[in-house]
Protein backbone atom coordinates (compact mmCIF):
# COMPACT_ATOMS: atom_id res chain seq x y z
CA UNK A 1 0.00 0.00 0.00
CA UNK A 2 1.03 3.81 -0.93
CA UNK A 3 2.72 4.94 2.55
CA UNK A 4 1.38 8.52 1.52
CA UNK A 5 -1.95 7.97 0.53
CA UNK A 6 -4.97 9.00 2.62
CA UNK A 7 -6.42 5.58 3.41
CA UNK A 8 -2.95 4.47 4.82
CA UNK A 9 -1.94 7.54 6.71
CA UNK A 10 -6.04 6.89 8.48
CA UNK A 11 -5.69 3.26 9.12
CA UNK A 12 -1.99 3.82 11.05
CA UNK A 13 -3.19 6.28 13.22
CA UNK A 14 -6.26 4.27 14.33
CA UNK A 15 -4.39 0.94 14.68
CA UNK A 16 -2.18 2.97 16.51
CA UNK A 17 -4.42 4.89 18.73
CA UNK A 18 -6.18 2.18 19.65
CA UNK A 19 -3.16 0.13 20.44
CA UNK A 20 -1.45 2.82 23.03
CA UNK A 21 -4.94 3.28 24.70
CA UNK A 22 -5.23 -0.64 25.61
CA UNK A 23 -1.92 -0.82 26.74
CA UNK A 24 -2.47 2.76 28.81
CA UNK A 25 -5.67 1.16 30.07
CA UNK A 26 -4.09 -1.72 30.61
CA UNK A 27 -1.49 -0.44 33.08
CA UNK A 28 -3.65 2.00 34.48
CA UNK A 29 -6.14 -0.44 36.12
CA UNK A 30 -3.75 -2.93 37.23
CA UNK A 31 -1.54 -0.64 39.30
CA UNK A 32 -4.50 1.49 40.72
CA UNK A 33 -4.74 -0.53 44.08
CA UNK A 34 -1.45 0.53 44.45
CA UNK A 35 -1.64 4.41 44.16
CA UNK A 36 -4.97 4.00 45.69
CA UNK A 37 -2.94 2.58 48.96
CA UNK A 38 -0.40 5.10 48.68
CA UNK A 39 -2.53 7.97 48.76
CA UNK A 40 -4.78 6.61 51.76
CA UNK A 41 -1.32 6.25 53.47
CA UNK A 42 -0.45 9.84 52.76
CA UNK A 43 -3.85 11.13 54.06
CA UNK A 44 -3.08 8.93 57.35
CA UNK A 45 0.27 10.30 57.73
CA UNK A 46 -1.05 13.79 56.77
CA UNK A 47 -3.73 13.89 59.24
CA UNK A 48 -0.80 12.62 62.29
CA UNK A 49 1.43 15.64 61.05
CA UNK A 50 -0.58 17.87 62.48
CA UNK A 51 0.21 16.64 66.04
CA UNK A 52 3.71 16.16 64.91
CA UNK A 53 4.12 12.45 64.82
CA UNK A 54 5.63 10.66 62.44
CA UNK A 55 5.33 6.89 61.27
CA UNK A 56 7.00 4.16 59.20
CA UNK A 57 5.17 3.63 56.12
CA UNK A 58 4.43 0.14 57.00
CA UNK A 59 3.47 1.16 60.47
CA UNK A 60 1.33 4.16 58.95
CA UNK A 61 -2.13 2.03 59.51
CA UNK A 62 -1.88 1.01 63.26
CA UNK A 63 -0.03 4.32 64.66
CA UNK A 64 -3.50 6.03 62.95
CA UNK A 65 -5.44 3.81 64.81
CA UNK A 66 -3.46 4.08 67.92
CA UNK A 67 -3.79 7.86 68.14
CA UNK A 68 -6.74 9.08 66.10
CA UNK A 69 -9.89 7.76 68.47
CA UNK A 70 -12.71 8.84 66.50
CA UNK A 71 -13.79 9.28 63.41
CA UNK A 72 -16.85 11.56 63.16
CA UNK A 73 -18.97 13.04 60.21
CA UNK A 74 -21.06 15.61 60.85
CA UNK A 75 -24.22 17.58 59.35
CA UNK A 76 -23.90 21.15 58.37
CA UNK A 77 -26.27 21.77 61.95
CA UNK A 78 -23.54 20.15 63.82
CA UNK A 79 -25.42 17.08 64.78
CA UNK A 80 -23.62 13.34 64.01
CA UNK A 81 -24.70 11.21 60.66
CA UNK A 82 -23.45 8.21 61.91
CA UNK A 83 -24.17 6.72 58.59
CA UNK A 84 -21.51 7.98 56.76
CA UNK A 85 -17.80 6.54 56.92
CA UNK A 86 -15.47 9.97 57.95
CA UNK A 87 -12.86 8.90 56.60
CA UNK A 88 -13.66 8.43 52.84
CA UNK A 89 -15.69 11.69 52.74
CA UNK A 90 -14.39 13.17 49.36
CA UNK A 91 -14.06 16.76 50.35
CA UNK A 92 -13.73 17.37 46.14
CA UNK A 93 -17.32 15.99 45.75
CA UNK A 94 -18.80 17.21 49.15
CA UNK A 95 -17.75 20.49 48.18
CA UNK A 96 -20.15 20.91 45.43
CA UNK A 97 -23.30 19.79 47.04
CA UNK A 98 -25.80 22.40 48.79
CA UNK A 99 -24.13 23.07 52.58
CA UNK A 100 -27.40 20.89 54.06
CA UNK A 101 -26.74 17.33 52.01
CA UNK A 102 -22.66 18.12 52.69
CA UNK A 103 -21.30 15.75 55.24
CA UNK A 104 -17.68 17.10 57.10
CA UNK A 105 -15.54 14.64 58.28
CA UNK A 106 -13.51 15.51 62.00
CA UNK A 107 -10.64 13.23 63.63
CA UNK A 108 -10.62 13.24 67.33
CA UNK A 109 -7.30 12.23 68.37
CA UNK A 110 -5.86 11.51 71.41
CA UNK A 111 -2.18 12.45 72.84
CA UNK A 112 -0.56 12.44 76.29
CA UNK A 113 -3.64 12.59 77.66
CA UNK A 114 -5.01 15.23 75.78
CA UNK A 115 -7.85 15.76 73.37
CA UNK A 116 -7.45 17.09 69.45
CA UNK A 117 -9.88 18.31 66.90
CA UNK A 118 -8.41 17.81 63.33
CA UNK A 119 -10.33 19.01 60.56
CA UNK A 120 -9.65 18.34 57.18
CA UNK A 121 -9.56 21.67 54.58
CA UNK A 122 -10.04 21.68 51.16
CA UNK A 123 -10.22 24.55 48.53
CA UNK A 124 -9.20 26.00 45.14
CA UNK A 125 -5.85 27.66 45.21
CA UNK A 126 -4.62 29.77 42.10
CA UNK A 127 -4.21 26.64 39.41
CA UNK A 128 -5.30 23.61 41.23
CA UNK A 129 -6.96 22.43 44.10
CA UNK A 130 -5.47 22.96 47.62
CA UNK A 131 -6.20 20.78 50.62
CA UNK A 132 -4.81 20.54 54.27
CA UNK A 133 -5.26 19.47 57.91
CA UNK A 134 -5.50 21.99 60.79
CA UNK A 135 -4.75 20.85 64.38
CA UNK A 136 -7.18 22.54 67.11
CA UNK A 137 -6.47 21.97 70.97
CA UNK A 138 -9.13 20.64 73.43
CA UNK A 139 -10.38 24.35 73.88
CA UNK A 140 -11.20 23.92 70.09
CA UNK A 141 -9.62 27.52 69.73
CA UNK A 142 -6.17 27.09 69.45
CA UNK A 143 -4.18 25.76 66.68
CA UNK A 144 -0.94 22.58 67.43
CA UNK A 145 -0.69 22.26 63.86
CA UNK A 146 -1.45 22.41 60.02
CA UNK A 147 0.11 20.54 57.01
CA UNK A 148 -1.13 22.00 53.44
CA UNK A 149 -0.86 20.11 49.91
CA UNK A 150 -1.56 21.48 46.46
CA UNK A 151 -2.56 20.16 43.23
CA UNK A 152 -0.83 22.38 41.08
CA UNK A 153 0.30 25.72 42.48
CA UNK A 154 3.47 27.69 41.26
CA UNK A 155 6.55 26.15 42.13
CA UNK A 156 8.20 28.19 44.50
CA UNK A 157 5.85 30.82 44.64
CA UNK A 158 2.28 29.26 45.95
CA UNK A 159 3.25 25.47 45.94
CA UNK A 160 5.69 26.60 49.33
CA UNK A 161 2.39 25.82 51.06
CA UNK A 162 3.38 22.49 51.07
CA UNK A 163 6.66 23.49 53.38
CA UNK A 164 6.94 22.62 57.28
CA UNK A 165 7.63 26.20 57.41
CA UNK A 166 4.72 27.38 56.03
CA UNK A 167 2.39 24.91 58.35
CA UNK A 168 4.23 25.68 60.95
CA UNK A 169 3.22 29.42 61.37
CA UNK A 170 -0.13 28.55 62.39
CA UNK A 171 1.23 26.75 65.71
CA UNK A 172 0.01 28.60 68.94
CA UNK A 173 -2.74 30.91 66.79
CA UNK A 174 -6.45 31.30 68.11
CA UNK A 175 -9.96 31.23 65.53
CA UNK A 176 -11.88 33.06 68.19
CA UNK A 177 -11.48 36.59 69.06
CA UNK A 178 -12.70 35.86 72.34
CA UNK A 179 -12.74 32.22 73.94
CA UNK A 180 -15.19 33.27 76.70
CA UNK A 181 -18.12 33.92 74.09
CA UNK A 182 -18.51 30.58 72.42
CA UNK A 183 -17.91 29.88 68.97
CA UNK A 184 -21.49 30.54 67.52
CA UNK A 185 -21.84 34.36 68.52
CA UNK A 186 -22.19 36.95 65.79
CA UNK A 187 -18.59 37.47 64.59
CA UNK A 188 -16.57 36.29 67.46
CA UNK A 189 -15.09 33.44 65.21
CA UNK A 190 -12.28 35.04 62.71
CA UNK A 191 -10.56 32.21 61.66
CA UNK A 192 -6.52 32.63 60.68
CA UNK A 193 -5.73 34.09 57.76
CA UNK A 194 -2.39 35.12 56.02
CA UNK A 195 -1.62 38.42 55.69
CA UNK A 196 0.18 39.84 52.55
CA UNK A 197 3.14 41.89 53.67
CA UNK A 198 3.72 39.50 56.88
CA UNK A 199 2.32 39.85 60.58
CA UNK A 200 3.31 40.40 64.13
CA UNK A 201 3.80 37.74 65.78
CA UNK A 202 1.44 38.80 68.47
CA UNK A 203 -0.98 38.92 66.01
CA UNK A 204 -2.97 35.60 67.17
CA UNK A 205 -4.99 35.61 63.83
CA UNK A 206 -3.00 35.76 60.87
CA UNK A 207 0.48 34.42 59.61
CA UNK A 208 2.91 35.99 57.33
CA UNK A 209 1.70 35.55 53.80
CA UNK A 210 4.29 34.12 50.90
CA UNK A 211 5.61 36.95 48.33
CA UNK A 212 4.21 36.10 44.97
CA UNK A 213 2.34 33.82 46.28
CA UNK A 214 -0.86 35.87 47.37
CA UNK A 215 -3.90 34.36 45.28
CA UNK A 216 -2.79 30.68 47.02
CA UNK A 217 -2.09 32.66 49.91
CA UNK A 218 -5.63 34.58 49.84
CA UNK A 219 -7.30 30.79 49.08
CA UNK A 220 -5.28 29.30 52.10
CA UNK A 221 -7.29 31.90 54.30
CA UNK A 222 -10.55 31.23 52.71
CA UNK A 223 -10.60 27.83 52.57
CA UNK A 224 -9.41 27.75 56.27
CA UNK A 225 -12.42 30.20 57.33
CA UNK A 226 -15.00 28.30 54.75
CA UNK A 227 -14.50 24.81 56.24
CA UNK A 228 -13.70 25.49 59.93
CA UNK A 229 -16.91 27.38 60.46
CA UNK A 230 -18.82 24.50 59.48
CA UNK A 231 -17.99 23.22 62.57
CA UNK A 232 -18.64 25.67 65.04
CA UNK A 233 -22.11 24.12 65.71
CA UNK A 234 -20.56 21.24 66.91
CA UNK A 235 -17.93 22.59 68.58
CA UNK A 236 -20.46 24.94 70.63
CA UNK A 237 -21.97 22.02 71.66
CA UNK A 238 -19.63 19.70 72.74
CA UNK B 1 24.67 0.23 7.43
CA UNK B 2 26.00 -3.22 6.78
CA UNK B 3 24.59 -5.86 7.94
CA UNK B 4 28.02 -7.32 8.77
CA UNK B 5 28.95 -4.71 10.89
CA UNK B 6 29.60 -5.79 14.52
CA UNK B 7 27.60 -5.16 17.63
CA UNK B 8 29.67 -3.40 19.10
CA UNK B 9 31.63 -1.96 16.57
CA UNK B 10 34.15 1.20 16.47
CA UNK B 11 31.00 3.50 15.11
CA UNK B 12 28.50 1.84 17.22
CA UNK B 13 30.68 2.91 20.13
CA UNK B 14 30.41 6.10 18.95
CA UNK B 15 27.01 6.18 19.40
CA UNK B 16 27.50 5.70 23.49
CA UNK B 17 30.48 7.41 23.90
CA UNK B 18 29.68 10.66 21.99
CA UNK B 19 26.91 12.23 23.60
CA UNK B 20 28.63 11.59 27.01
CA UNK B 21 31.15 14.76 26.06
CA UNK B 22 31.66 15.96 22.45
CA UNK B 23 27.82 15.91 21.64
CA UNK B 24 26.23 15.62 25.33
CA UNK B 25 22.74 16.93 24.93
CA UNK B 26 22.50 19.54 27.74
CA UNK B 27 26.07 20.86 27.60
CA UNK B 28 26.71 20.99 24.21
CA UNK B 29 23.30 20.60 22.40
CA UNK B 30 22.35 22.80 25.37
CA UNK B 31 18.54 20.63 25.51
CA UNK B 32 16.74 19.45 28.18
CA UNK B 33 18.09 22.50 30.52
CA UNK B 34 14.12 23.34 31.77
CA UNK B 35 14.31 19.74 33.62
CA UNK B 36 17.93 20.37 34.48
CA UNK B 37 16.76 22.94 37.08
CA UNK B 38 13.92 21.70 38.22
CA UNK B 39 14.63 18.51 39.74
CA UNK B 40 18.46 18.66 40.08
CA UNK B 41 17.76 20.09 43.91
CA UNK B 42 18.47 16.95 45.53
CA UNK B 43 19.99 13.29 43.95
CA UNK B 44 17.11 11.37 44.70
CA UNK B 45 14.80 12.72 42.06
CA UNK B 46 17.42 13.56 39.63
CA UNK B 47 18.47 9.78 39.14
CA UNK B 48 14.66 9.25 38.97
CA UNK B 49 14.30 11.90 36.46
CA UNK B 50 17.16 10.03 35.11
CA UNK B 51 16.05 6.54 34.93
CA UNK B 52 12.93 7.73 33.38
CA UNK B 53 14.29 9.45 30.54
CA UNK B 54 16.31 6.87 29.94
CA UNK B 55 13.54 4.81 29.50
CA UNK B 56 11.52 6.86 27.71
CA UNK B 57 14.30 7.91 25.18
CA UNK B 58 15.46 4.15 24.67
CA UNK B 59 11.49 2.85 24.55
CA UNK B 60 10.74 5.44 21.94
CA UNK B 61 13.94 5.46 19.88
CA UNK B 62 13.49 1.47 19.72
CA UNK B 63 9.84 1.45 18.47
CA UNK B 64 9.87 4.82 16.10
CA UNK B 65 13.28 2.71 14.64
CA UNK B 66 11.29 -0.48 14.29
CA UNK B 67 8.20 1.59 12.74
CA UNK B 68 10.49 4.08 10.36
CA UNK B 69 9.18 2.15 7.20
CA UNK B 70 5.40 2.05 8.15
CA UNK B 71 5.15 5.52 9.66
CA UNK B 72 3.23 7.82 7.09
CA UNK B 73 5.39 10.83 6.67
CA UNK B 74 2.75 13.27 7.07
CA UNK B 75 2.09 12.56 9.80
CA UNK B 76 5.12 11.33 11.63
CA UNK B 77 5.69 13.73 14.54
CA UNK B 78 1.93 13.34 15.34
CA UNK B 79 3.22 9.68 15.63
CA UNK B 80 6.08 10.38 17.25
CA UNK B 81 4.23 12.27 19.87
CA UNK B 82 1.51 9.36 20.72
CA UNK B 83 4.05 6.89 21.30
CA UNK B 84 6.57 9.22 24.03
CA UNK B 85 3.42 10.36 25.54
CA UNK B 86 2.58 6.98 25.68
CA UNK B 87 5.47 5.84 27.60
CA UNK B 88 5.60 8.98 30.08
CA UNK B 89 2.54 8.33 31.25
CA UNK B 90 3.68 4.34 31.60
CA UNK B 91 6.31 6.07 33.50
CA UNK B 92 4.05 8.37 35.78
CA UNK B 93 1.69 5.59 36.39
CA UNK B 94 4.61 3.40 37.65
CA UNK B 95 6.35 6.04 39.51
CA UNK B 96 2.89 6.84 41.38
CA UNK B 97 2.37 3.17 42.26
CA UNK B 98 5.55 2.06 43.55
CA UNK B 99 7.87 5.35 44.61
CA UNK B 100 5.33 7.99 45.63
CA UNK B 101 7.16 10.26 47.18
CA UNK B 102 9.60 10.91 44.70
CA UNK B 103 7.13 10.64 42.24
CA UNK B 104 5.20 13.50 44.07
CA UNK B 105 8.78 15.87 43.92
CA UNK B 106 8.98 15.42 40.44
CA UNK B 107 5.10 16.40 40.12
CA UNK B 108 4.88 18.03 36.71
CA UNK B 109 8.24 17.19 35.12
CA UNK B 110 7.81 13.63 34.25
CA UNK B 111 4.94 14.47 32.30
CA UNK B 112 7.09 17.19 30.64
CA UNK B 113 9.52 14.54 29.62
CA UNK B 114 7.23 14.54 26.70
CA UNK B 115 8.47 17.93 25.63
CA UNK B 116 12.18 17.54 26.75
CA UNK B 117 13.82 18.47 22.90
CA UNK B 118 16.33 15.31 23.73
CA UNK B 119 13.30 13.07 22.98
CA UNK B 120 11.77 14.64 19.91
CA UNK B 121 15.37 15.43 18.79
CA UNK B 122 16.62 12.29 18.70
CA UNK B 123 13.83 10.45 17.18
CA UNK B 124 13.81 12.64 14.44
CA UNK B 125 17.65 13.08 13.86
CA UNK B 126 18.65 9.27 14.37
CA UNK B 127 15.88 6.59 15.02
CA UNK B 128 13.85 7.23 11.89
CA UNK B 129 16.98 6.67 10.13
CA UNK B 130 18.71 3.81 11.58
CA UNK B 131 17.87 0.56 12.62
CA UNK B 132 16.96 -0.68 16.03
CA UNK B 133 20.08 -1.90 17.34
CA UNK B 134 21.56 1.34 16.37
CA UNK B 135 18.84 3.70 18.20
CA UNK B 136 18.96 1.67 21.06
CA UNK B 137 22.53 2.87 21.67
CA UNK B 138 21.85 6.13 20.30
CA UNK B 139 19.15 6.58 23.06
CA UNK B 140 21.25 5.27 25.91
CA UNK B 141 24.02 7.02 25.27
CA UNK B 142 22.08 10.07 24.89
CA UNK B 143 19.88 9.67 28.11
CA UNK B 144 23.46 8.75 29.52
CA UNK B 145 24.91 11.71 28.56
CA UNK B 146 21.79 13.93 29.88
CA UNK B 147 21.79 11.76 33.44
CA UNK B 148 25.39 12.45 33.47
CA UNK B 149 25.14 16.48 34.05
CA UNK B 150 21.59 15.97 36.18
CA UNK B 151 23.53 14.14 39.21
CA UNK B 152 26.68 16.24 38.70
CA UNK B 153 24.84 18.90 39.36
CA UNK B 154 22.66 17.51 41.81
CA UNK B 155 25.23 16.66 43.59
CA UNK B 156 27.10 20.12 43.74
CA UNK B 157 23.61 21.46 44.65
CA UNK B 158 22.49 18.79 47.19
CA UNK B 159 26.11 18.80 49.19
CA UNK B 160 26.61 22.27 49.28
CA UNK B 161 22.97 23.42 49.62
CA UNK B 162 21.42 21.18 52.31
CA UNK B 163 24.44 19.65 53.38
CA UNK B 164 23.61 16.29 52.25
CA UNK B 165 24.24 13.54 49.48
CA UNK B 166 21.38 11.08 48.79
CA UNK B 167 18.83 12.68 51.69
CA UNK B 168 22.44 11.23 53.98
CA UNK B 169 24.18 14.22 56.19
CA UNK B 170 27.68 14.50 54.85
CA UNK B 171 28.73 17.91 56.49
CA UNK B 172 29.40 16.44 60.06
CA UNK B 173 27.95 19.06 62.59
CA UNK B 174 31.28 20.37 64.25
CA UNK B 175 31.25 22.08 61.05
CA UNK B 176 28.04 23.42 61.13
CA UNK B 177 29.16 24.41 65.12
CA UNK B 178 32.37 26.47 63.78
CA UNK B 179 29.89 28.67 61.89
CA UNK B 180 29.54 26.83 58.34
CA UNK B 181 26.37 27.37 56.86
CA UNK B 182 24.63 26.06 54.08
CA UNK B 183 24.29 27.82 51.02
CA UNK B 184 20.71 28.50 50.56
CA UNK B 185 20.84 30.10 47.08
CA UNK B 186 21.87 26.49 46.12
CA UNK B 187 18.51 25.59 46.44
CA UNK B 188 17.22 27.95 44.10
CA UNK B 189 16.90 27.00 40.04
CA UNK B 190 18.85 29.96 38.86
CA UNK B 191 21.91 27.96 40.75
CA UNK B 192 21.30 25.18 38.64
CA UNK B 193 22.27 27.20 35.39
CA UNK B 194 25.36 28.38 36.89
CA UNK B 195 26.32 25.16 37.74
CA UNK B 196 25.59 23.83 34.22
CA UNK B 197 27.45 27.03 33.31
CA UNK B 198 30.80 26.15 35.11
CA UNK B 199 30.71 22.50 33.69
CA UNK B 200 30.23 23.79 30.21
CA UNK B 201 33.59 26.05 31.16
CA UNK B 202 35.27 23.02 32.50
CA UNK B 203 34.48 20.95 29.08
CA UNK B 204 35.32 23.24 27.24
CA UNK B 205 39.06 23.97 28.98
CA UNK B 206 39.49 20.76 28.71
CA UNK B 207 37.95 19.47 24.97
CA UNK B 208 39.55 22.01 22.64
CA UNK B 209 37.41 20.54 19.92
CA UNK B 210 34.21 21.77 21.17
CA UNK B 211 35.51 25.66 21.23
CA UNK B 212 34.04 27.67 18.28
CA UNK B 213 36.16 28.91 15.46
Amino acid sequence: MDRNSNAYTFIFAVALVVLVAAVLAFTATSLKPLQDNNVRNEKMQNILTTLNITSEKSEIESTFNLYIKKQITLKSDGTIDDNTNAFTIDLKKEIKKPIKEQRFPLYVAEKDGKTFYIVPLFGAGLWDAIWGYIALEEDKNTVIGAVFDHKGETPGLGAEINQKWFGDMFIGKKILKDANLGFTSDGNFVSVAVVKGGTPDDNLHGVDGISGGTITSDAVSKMIQERISNYLPYFQNN
Amino acid sequence: MSDKEGLFSKKNLQLLKDPLDDNNPISVQVLGICSALAITVKLEPAIVMSISVLFVLVASNVIVSLLRNMIPNRIRIIVQLVIVAALVILVDQVLKAYAYDVSKQLSVFVGLIITNCIVMGRLEAFALANGPWKAFLDGVGNSAGYAFILVLVAFFRELLGSGKLYGIQIIPQSFYDFGYQNNGLMLLSPMALIVVGLIIWAQRARNKKLIEK
